[in-house]
């Protein structure tokens, strides 16, 4: 407990002194749902839909920085200290693998609900947004979400023999979801045949789960996403941890 | 008596370099051990090896009758390591990085004591990569210190010190030998290795051509002093020195 203690602090303070957690990870999605709002204003999400294009956004934005933290910020923290012998350092003491992915896996979750807040306190406050499902299952789903895709993170920056390698994995899986999961395109507007490619990644489902949610829409078909997200999850730490590498 | 530290056949290669050949020694508890060598005799492969950093491709090392790999956590509870290269996370302070080994071990070392010892009080808030090539290396020495450990490596302990840092540093080493502290260490400057040594294995091209006390070293030799007796032994007198 002690070790924990120390080492997430001093990690937190790491990351804060850093900054590039918080400009990717917070940063841009506040920026983007703030140039989002002031383009789309109230408009409804389609024709004759009953809410507009804002509250049906707000999974998604928050799904930004779920990205963004766990998997650049998660995975290449753990590949800069493996390259930088930080590892190495720790390898010769009695800490445990599963600590140290536990650290940096707390460490960016405080990054993402940072992110979730600030997020949410601007669509409230500027573009009157109301979430309609409940709050409690909003949650559930977004920390659902959220371990699904930072266990994806840990995995990465398990496999990668060293920093080069986690970079290229990092931006192979970031940057399909960026785009192309209805994170900053809506998966709205996507031609169907688009559409079938993004419902693969993770990160398409876990939006579809907390759109669905926090417009307070009747949950259907969630079964598949939910499973496909625990078992992602349950693989991903599993291998993380079996091909944790210190150097 | 159980030794603190056995290595028994070590064997290391990298492709078709032998870095380690068949290295055996044994460390009792209070001793302190010397590994010399040139640059790239194999005295850090050997340290990583033993420590189970890197695999060795034959031989074995005990540390406290323990394998370092399979019993990790309890091996390392009582040893410090000090890499020749220590890696610091960016932008860390001297005092947090302390803090940090510190926790983690159940019984370490004030390190706030430490940090007096070693000189280093007054750099406590500095950020690790702001300090001199000297602080640094003093503060590697002492964060293998922070364990309170029975059995510590050394790396290179003094390389970038100056002459009084490094007397400091011997006499604090001394000081813990004296309460049954057992080191491993290796260093190029022949005074310290005859102040500090009980015994001394020197290593050529990753084998050993020597393994004794430093009088044994000397004796075994034509020559006077350990400087020369190492060079001897270590073999710069081959070559196309010969002649000279």
């Amino acid at each position: 407990m002690k070790t924990f203690k120390e080492l997430l602090f001093t990690e937190t303070k790491l990351m804060i002194r850093d900054m590039n957690s918080l400009i990717f990870g917070v940063a841009f999605s506040v920026i983007f749902a703030i140039i989002m709002g002031m383009i789309m204003g109230s408009k409804p999400a389609f024709d004759g839909a009953e809410y507009s294009f804002m509250e049906q956004s707000f999974g998604a934005v928050v799904a930004i920085g779920i990205g963004a933290t766990g998997l650049m910020g998660l995975p290449l923290a753990l590949a800069d200290y493996r390259y930088k012998k930080v590892l190495k350092r720790f390898l010769v003491t009695p800490v445990s693998p599963g600590m140290l992915l536990l650290v940096q896996f707390v460490v960016n979750l405080m990054v993402s609900l940072s992110c979730f807040l600030l997020v949410y306190a601007v669509y409230v406050i500027f573009f009157n947004f109301e979430m309609r499902g409940s709050f409690l299952f909003f949650l559930l789903t977004y920390f659902l979400v959220l371990i699904s895709i930072f266990s994806i993170g840990m995995m990465l920056a398990s496999i990668s023999p060293n920093i080069k390698t986690a970079n290229l994995l990092c931006c192979i899986v970031y940057f399909p979801m960026f785009f192309f999961s209805g994170a900053t395109l809506p998966y709205e507007i996507m031609p169907a045949i688009m559409q079938k490619g993004a419902d693969v990644m993770p990160l398409t489902q876990g939006i579809k789960l907390m759109k669905t949610v926090s417009l307070g829409l009747p949950i259907d078909n969630v079964i598949f996403p939910i499973a496909l997200m625990i078992v992602l999850a349950v693989l991903c730490i599993g291998l993380s941890i079996r091909f944790f590498r210190w150097e | 008596m159980e030794k603190t530290l056995i290595v028994h056949g070590l064997t290391k290669s990298y492709g078709s370099l032998t870095a380690v050949n068949n290295l055996s020694f044994e460390v009792a508890q209070g001793e302190i051990f010397g590994l010399l060598g040139h640059n790239g005799a194999g005295k850090t492969t050997s340290i990583e090896c033993i420590l189970g950093v890197k695999k060795a491709d034959k031989g074995s090392s005990l540390l406290f009758g323990k394998n370092p790999e399979k019993d990790r956590r309890q091996v390392f509870e009582k040893v410090g390591v000090q890499f020749q290269q220590n890696g610091y996370q960016d932008k860390i302070r001297v005092d947090e990085i302390c803090r940090v080994t510190a926790s983690l071990y159940q019984k370490p070392s004030d390190w706030r004591v430490l940090l007096s010892a070693f000189g280093l009080e007054s750099k406590k808030k500095r950020p690790v990569a702001e300090l001199s090539g000297g602080e640094r290396q003093r503060l590697s020495v002492l964060l293998a210190l922070i364990p309170d450990p029975e059995l510590v490596f050394l790396d290179e302990l003094t390389t970038g010190l100056d002459a009084k840092a490094r007397r400091d540093v011997w006499k604090y080493l001394e000081d813990l030998k004296k309460k049954g502290l057992t080191v491993v260490l290796t260093s190029h400057y022949m005074d310290e290795v005859n102040v500090l040594c009980d015994r001394i294995s020197i290593l050529k091209k990753g084998v050993e051509v020597f393994q004794g006390t430093v009088e044994e070293a000397i004796a075994g030799s034509p020559c006077e002093t350990l400087e020369e007796a190492y060079l001897w032994y270590s073999g710069e007198g081959d070559g196309e020195n010969e002649n000279i």
